[in-house]
């Protein structure tokens, strides 16, 4: 057995103990810290995997940003004393959700078992087309090009969770602004934090969606990133939530669907089928969409932390 | 000169693992959070910068030795303030008892 089989081994069973411990801890902030952890060790999987931009998604959408949005809901629900309520369901609903998880895990390990070897891969006709799009990187092209509309579908469903969080907004505070996510006195060092990392964390932000078109990246990844960095600002209070009736922020909310969608219908008029990009032009109209993705999705997510809104909007 | 590189490598190498590996031992076994944080805060700081120094003579150009270092230095930015603000939130829990 070589070294790194071995430390594959390793790995493996590191990311089963740690999901073990994430299930098995009592308090909530202690779940979450486990479940980070749990979605590092699967990026660094993915590396194993010769696959790099699901590690990076992996790293910064499951561990990143669902962290944070955990550990707020945690925080949330401590403050208003709702842990312990909802801490201890009933024996027989426990045992029926492991059941069904257990089966659910069973189904996909037999099948992942039962593939035949090799394994069915679209792979080769995924580097095929990709000199059509004049891409690099085939992971760009499928989510952007070859599957284009399912693409456009996920970033409205990001919109409705926007409204999902701003509907549970009470009569009173609508059109105001989100509770800061921050302590009215931020820390010297968190000050400190912000003013070094984020200019650097928005410039690795854009370099990382700029590669996307031939290297591991993308708008997700790069937007995800640059979500991260307007998050640090505001947890230092460095930056405010806006208001949700701020027409700026609604315009930076729609802008990636909405060019999505608007490119997607040129292509029928252009290119002859909906989401069809015209001959040699595919690259250039695919890195404008992103552009416009990477707002929204830079906008989407710390709105979403931020959660409905609590104040008034100022007169 | 490859040699002597090679043997730089190695060196390094396993003395950042020391300070990672003196690092676990130190967050598991200490007595109390701020000992731990020291320990912790001992391995990312030493223990990673070690590991980069000797993984230098090995890059392929000078833009990744530069990302190497960027990487140690991002680390080290992270793991400083954390450590800061883990501290004073533990120094202002011990002050509200």
């Amino acid at each position: 057995m070589s070294v790194l089989q071995i430390l594959d081994i390793g790995l493996a069973v590191l990311v089963l103990a740690v999901a073990a411990w994430t299930i098995g801890a009592r308090e909530t902030f202690g779940a979450v810290v486990g479940y980070v952890a749990y979605g590092l060790l699967l990026s660094i999987v993915w590396i194993r995997l010769f696959a790099p931009d699901v590690a990076l998604t992996e790293a910064a959408i499951g561990s990143g940003v669902t962290g944070v949005l955990l550990v707020t809901s945690g925080a949330r629900l401590k403050a208003a004393g709702k842990v312990d309520a909802i801490a201890t369901p009933r024996l027989s609903l426990r045992l029926s959700a492991a059941a069904v998880a257990i089966a659910a895990a069973a189904a996909l390990a037999f099948v992942v078992l039962s593939l035949p070897a090799p394994a069915p891969s679209l792979a080769a006709e995924a580097q095929q087309g990709l000199a059509a799009t004049g891409l690099g990187n085939p992971v760009t092209a499928v989510l952007i090009a070859y599957r284009s509309f399912d693409t456009m579908l996920e970033k409205i469903v990001l919109l409705l969770a926007v409204v999902g969080v701003w509907s549970v907004a009470s009569d009173r505070f609508w059109g105001g602004a989100p509770a800061p996510l921050g302590r009215a006195n931020p820390d010297g060092a968190l000050v400190f934090l912000d003013q070094i990392l984020v200019p650097l964390g928005i410039l690795v932000g854009v370099h990382i969606f700029w590669v996307g078109a031939d290297e591991p990246g993308g708008a997700f990844q790069g937007g995800a990133i640059l979500a991260a960095m307007w998050m640090i600002a505001m947890i230092a209070r460095v930056s405010e939530p806006p208001c949700v009736s701020s027409r700026r922020l609604r315009l930076a909310l729609v802008a990636g669907p909405a060019v999505f969608l608007v490119a997607g219908l040129a292509g029928l008029v252009i290119a002859g089928d909906f989401f069809a990009y015209p001959a040699g032009f595919a690259k250039p109209i695919i890195l404008f969409i992103e552009a416009f993705m990477l707002l929204s999705i830079t906008a989407t997510l710390p709105i979403l932390v931020a959660g409905p809104p609590r104040r008034r909007s100022e007169p | 000169m490859k040699e002597a590189l090679d043997l730089f490598s190695i060196v390094a190498i396993c003395a950042g693992a020391f300070f990672f590996f003196a690092g676990t031992v130190g967050l598991l076994r200490f007595p109390d959070s701020l000992s731990r944080l020291h320990a912790l805060s001992k391995a990312d700081n030493l223990g990673l910068g070690l590991v980069v120094l000797g993984l230098l003579p090995r890059v392929a150009g000078l833009l990744d030795g530069l990302r190497l270092i960027a990487i140690w230095a991002l680390v080290l930015l992270s793991g400083a303030s954390t450590a800061q603000l883990i501290g004073r939130a533990l120094r202002r829990r011990r002050d509200a008892e």
